[in-house]
């Protein structure tokens, strides 16, 4: 009786090998493709743009010249509603998720919130401009200002902040939570003095990646009304006379980055196409360096914290 | 189960710390704990034994009304504690002011990562302590309760995650003692740790009884007979057997607790 005898190995060896060859190719091939395409999309806009910025396309107005435009408005435009959506979109966001993850009790109504949190991150960003459009400039009246602007915005990155908060705070193992409780902290104490301190890490970084979306978005802008071509800054935030400080600048017209690119890529020659490249090299490095800051934050207080 | 009656009637601790009195808990529709009857000791020290899954963590955790953090969970019946006898169970006691009556020390060391003065100095700022003389005093003299100090005393502001296993056990013990609880509970408190540390811990505990009660569970025979007074066996959420701990260990009156003991199952 003599047992069926295995198939000479190497041959098998050898088969499997070239299967390894093959995805490795295929893989190599897809990374190429996805990065090529990235690498010479930003190379291209570099090469058009970068030599176009200098001190005074950083501090002109735009213009029917070529040349002598600038994008000071777009910029500050840009800032400007960056400030407002965070200070109002991360506490709200923040508290929302400390809420949802530490207060609430698990009902079916919570459920369902959670659902529609994670569900909002997703809903494209021109539907939350018509839903500005509708509720903050023609019901609240509140024109189309760089209030509106940041309102609708932080309404944008709210879902995003939080569940990127939750995850956060979910992260903190529940022994340092009963470590807290079981020395008589109340909620509060447990979550102001060591859930957020430990999740801080991670909650910045979502806010950091939430805002770096944000200022990239144009359709929501669009949407709710603002200009391609401005001359002018908004109000100053602080005055000569008391009080010293103003917000008329909230109710002030603008413009954003993205828009006055776009503003210059629809225009016919070659000139204004090198300014659009060259606001889109600004742009793209105002949002990698807030995801250089988010990770330079995470490395610093993962140090810190440890279990 | 009436206790007092079925085993060892003659020994019944005096003075008691606490008492359960037909304890029951249930996990949503589970139930874990069923009708125990339990004396505590005051200033001795009790053990909790028996199998995986017999309940005994559930009974440790229903002392400071750790399951009060999670929805669904229900008691019934009393723990009073003494000398003023409060049902700490009761709906109008809230679990703040018994968890400030009685510490807790967890299975896994859990330190804050903070600094190990932070670590100790916790339990006393959340009543609100901001005193510093006070806060150092009370700090040093947790640390040295939990013979820690002199291995700390000169980098008191190092991470508290920076110690070893052994050391950071002592630092949570160091923390639950620092507010001056009646009751400790221990929830299998060298179960992480090897046997050098573990045997520190023991020695630790056998210093302590004489200021505070200890309530500790254990899954370790070896370890309840070395450092307890008084033990309980539970099987299956139900109290087997009660009673002094050379007893227990040498003529247990229940063949369930000969069995668990001599390693026939568990």
């Amino acid at each position: 009786m003599s047992t069926p005898s295995l198939p000479h190995s190497t041959p098998s060896i050898a088969r499997r090998k070239f299967a390894e060859a093959l995805f490795k190719i295929v893989g190599l091939g897809s990374l190429t493709v996805a990065v090529g395409t990235l690498a010479l999309l930003f190379g291209a806009l570099l090469y058009q743009g970068v030599g176009q910025i200098d001190w005074q396309f950083l501090m002109s107005y735009p213009s029917r010249h070529a040349a002598q435009a600038g994008i000071l408005p777009a910029w500050v435009g840009s800032t400007l509603i960056m400030l407002v959506t965070a200070v109002v979109g991360i506490p709200l966001g923040v508290a929302a998720a400390i809420y949802l993850e530490e207060y609430a009790r698990k009902t079916w109504m919570t459920e369902l919130i959670e659902v529609t949190v994670t569900n909002l991150a997703g809903v494209p960003s021109i539907i939350y401009g018509l839903l500005a459009l509708g509720l903050f400039v023609y019901i609240l009246g509140l024109g189309e200002s760089i209030l509106v602007a940041g309102l609708t915005l932080a309404l944008l990155i709210l879902p995003v902040v939080i569940v990127t908060t939750r995850e956060a705070i979910r992260a903190i193992p529940v022994e340092i939570r009963e470590a807290a409780y079981g020395l008589g902290a109340t909620k509060w104490q447990t979550v102001s003095h060591h859930v957020l301190p430990y999740s801080a890490a991670g909650i910045l970084t979502g806010i950091i990646l939430a805002l770096s979306r944000a200022i990239g978005e144009t359709a929501p802008i669009v949407t709710i009304g603002a200009l391609t071509f401005i001359a002018f800054l908004p109000p100053a935030p602080f005055t000569t006379q008391p009080p010293y400080i103003s917000f008329d600048w909230l109710l002030s017209p603008f413009t954003i980055m993205p828009i006055q690119m776009f503003g210059w890529v629809s225009r016919p020659g070659e000139d204004f196409a090198g300014n659009a490249a060259a606001a889109g090299v600004l742009l793209v490095g105002m949002t990698l360096t807030m995801n250089g800051l988010a990770i330079y934050l995470r490395y610093r207080m993962r140090k810190q914290v440890s279990w | 189960m009436d206790v007092a009656n079925s085993t060892h009637p003659q020994e019944w601790p005096t003075p008691l710390k606490a008492e359960t009195r037909a304890l029951s808990f249930s996990y949503g529709n589970r139930l874990a704990l069923k009708n125990l009857s339990l004396p505590i000791a005051e200033y001795q020290i009790t053990a909790l034994i028996g199998p995986s899954g017999c309940g005994k963590s559930t009974f440790l955790r229903c002392f400071n009304r750790m399951h009060d953090l999670y929805a669904g969970n229900r008691y019934e019946g009393e723990i009073l504690l003494y000398p003023d006898q409060r049902n700490i169970l009761a709906r109008e006691v809230d679990p703040i002011e018994v968890r400030m009556r009685i510490a807790m020390v967890f299975q896994k060391p859990n330190p804050f990562p903070k600094s190990i003065y932070d670590n100790v100095a916790y339990g006393l700022r959340v009543r609100g302590t901001s005193e510093r003389q006070l806060l150092d005093e009370k700090v040093e003299q947790a640390l040295r309760s939990a013979a820690l100090w002199e291995e700390v005393k000169d980098r008191l502001t190092a991470r508290a995650t920076s110690l070893s296993g052994g050391q950071q056990q002592r630092l949570c013990i160091a923390r639950a003692l620092a507010t001056d609880p009646e009751l400790l509970l221990l929830d299998e408190p060298t179960s992480a740790l090897d046997p050098i540390a573990t045997a520190s811990i023991e020695e630790l505990l056998l210093d302590l009884k004489s200021r505070v009660t200890i309530l500790i569970v254990t899954h370790n025979m070896q370890q309840a007979a070395r450092v307890s007074d008084w033990t309980a066996f539970m099987y299956l959420g139900e109290l087997v057997e009660f009673g002094l701990t050379k007893q227990l260990f040498t003529t247990p009156s229940k063949k369930q607790t000969e069995d668990y003991i001599t390693g026939r199952f568990g």
